[in-house]
């Protein structure tokens, strides 16, 4: 096929958590420019099954279509590749030039080992919400949504900090794998709705804990997590979670 | 006291503690960039001898830098312990890293930047703090006409000595001050070389560090809104990252090439 490029890949390769991993080569020719940068390693793992040699590559992914925040991939040094706002499944072969070596690595973070391959173990940011980033809603009748005034402004905002998918990007980027980003864009989203308040400080409290205790870094407020978040959720989201933290240890009777 | 300690051992809390205490360090920094463009005088040092006997007797200024001595400290171990802290969460590094694709600079080397202004600390302090505290530092008698304005000073010799660091007495039309001549060392110092070389350095690092660390003391603090991150980010690189650093780098210039 005219237009189809030929790629070098060197993806780090490792079989369980426990072994050493290596950068390992491969060639993946015949790539289509409209092929995601997931059907490549498709293209590349039916490759190794036929040939027998090899065993495929494991990577995450499940929605391929970027809300699901599966396909964690570290590409070129940037996670989820070179491109603003999207996921590796939204990543684009025509993104890159025929000829071109790109280097694949799993999300780099104490607090995220390597399962296998490509694949790592997410599961701190589960633990990390099910600290706090919830509300206790009692069963009964939905009640009519208009008896619940919300400011326009913090629906907005309150939206935009929802659509976090929990992708780990943020920690994938930053360089003291720090998980502000994605505990902000949570404690953001229900401190800005009435219906998060009655737990706001035990939800901040709580999940700042958690998270120092998964072994995420410090913020040193270099920006990188937004930066790279393929939902672009905005650096006021942790300034607003310090600010949460804050006044809960100094304004509220927990700690 | 147990939520006071779990603030302040949390991540966010030690984030805290290098926000206030950069904050508390950035607003000495214009005190002590104030009380030094003295040096830029053409008095003979007068002026700044006098600003430095007055630094280092007023009870409330000696407390406050007993204060900024302690934040230095504190700030300087912290941030190393955050950086090695920050390092154990993430023991496997990445083969191919591109920092400047998404952060700047300045922003993943704090740590650097900030060792860098530690050692010029301790050889500044070593060289004009500690000698004229404990070493020997030789006096001067300036003889100023009051009408005139005219000064004329005079060394003493090596060997004087007096109880306090500053006496003035007034004859006639005549002032005499006699006092610890620091400016002397100020400017006999900055013939060296190689310490200009390091204030240059440490400025640049100096400037780096500010043209972060500032706006970043907000963000930690929780102040970031489109209301005043303009002023935050003016005063931030205008006054610290540019101004300050300029105004310091330029003393040890002058007194080199004067
Ligand atoms: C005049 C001297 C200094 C001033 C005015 C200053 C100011 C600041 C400010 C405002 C911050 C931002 C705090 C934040 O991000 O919340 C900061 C961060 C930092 N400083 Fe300094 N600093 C000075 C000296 C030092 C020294 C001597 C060191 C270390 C040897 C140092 C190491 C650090 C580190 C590592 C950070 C980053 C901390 C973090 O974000 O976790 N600084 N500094
Ligand atoms: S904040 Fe952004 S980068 Fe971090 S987990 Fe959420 S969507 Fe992913
Ligand atoms: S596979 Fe779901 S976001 Fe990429």
């Amino acid at each position: 096929m005219s237009g189809n490029m030929n790629i070098n890949l060197k993806v780090w390769r490792q079989k369980n958590g426990k072994s050493q991993g290596k950068l390992v080569d491969y060639k993946v020719e015949g790539v289509s420019p409209d092929m995601s940068f997931l059907e490549m390693f498709d293209v590349l793992n039916d490759r190794l099954v036929s040939e027998g040699k090899d065993e495929p590559i494991a990577f995450d992914h499940d929605c391929r279509e970027g809300i699901c925040g599966m396909c964690s991939m570290y590409i070129n040094g940037r996670p989820h590749g070179p491109n603003q706002g999207v996921t590796t499944c939204q990543l684009h072969m025509r993104s890159f030039k025929d000829g071109d070596t790109i280097v694949v690595e799993p999300w780099r973070a104490a607090a995220f080992p390597v399962i296998k391959d490509l694949a790592v173990d997410r599961s701190a940011f589960d633990r990390i919400i099910a600290s706090g980033g919830f509300i206790s809603v009692n069963t009964g009748n939905a009640q009519d949504a208009n008896s619940l005034p919300i400011p326009k402004d913090n629906a907005d905002e309150a939206f935009a900090a929802a659509a976090c998918i929990g992708c780990g990007a943020c920690v994938a980027a930053c360089k003291n794998s720090s998980a502000m980003l994605f505990v902000s864009a949570k404690v953001s989203q229900l401190a800005l709705l009435p219906q998060g308040d009655p737990e706001r400080n035990t939800r901040v409290l709580n999940m700042v804990a958690q998270m120092d205790t998964e072994g995420f870094g410090a913020c040193t407020n270099t920006g990188a997590c937004s930066a790279e978040c393929p939902k672009e959720i905005s650096l006021t989201n942790i300034a607003r979670l310090n600010r949460e933290y804050f006044a809960a240890q100094l304004g509220s009777d927990r700690s | 006291m147990n939520w006071i300690t779990k603030m302040f051992s949390s991540s966010l809390g030690q984030k805290l503690i290098m926000a206030l205490t950069g904050l508390f360090l950035c607003s000495f920094l214009i005190i002590h960039m104030v009380g030094n463009l003295q040096l830029f005088k053409h008095d003979a040092g007068l002026a700044f001898n006098k600003y430095a006997v007055f630094m280092t007797t007023n009870p409330l200024i000696k407390t406050t830098s007993y204060l900024l001595y302690a934040a230095i400290l504190f700030h300087a171990f912290k941030g190393i312990a955050l950086v090695f802290q920050n390092k154990k969460a993430r023991p496997v590094k990445y083969q191919a890293f591109d920092g400047k694709a998404n952060s700047h600079w300045s922003s993943r080397n704090m740590g650097i930047l900030g060792t860098i202004i530690l050692v010029f600390i301790a050889v500044h302090m070593s060289n004009f703090w500690w000698q004229y505290k404990f070493g020997t530092v030789p006096y001067t008698r300036y003889t100023e006409n009051i009408q005139t304005g005219e000064i004329q000073s005079d060394y003493m010799p090596d060997n004087f000595t007096m109880n306090s660091k500053m006496e003035e007495q007034s004859e006639g039309l005549m002032k005499v001050t006699i006092v610890k001549d620091l400016f002397r060392s100020v400017e006999l110092g900055f013939k060296e070389i190689w310490l200009v070389a390091l204030y240059i350095i440490a400025m640049a690092a100096l400037s780096f560090h500010l043209y972060h660390g500032f706006k970043s003391a907000f963000q930690t603090m929780g102040l970031n809104h489109k209301k005043y991150n303009g002023a935050i980010n003016f005063i931030g690189i205008g006054v610290f990252a540019i101004l300050i650093p300029i105004g310091f780098a330029a003393m040890p210039l002058y007194f080199f090439i004067k």
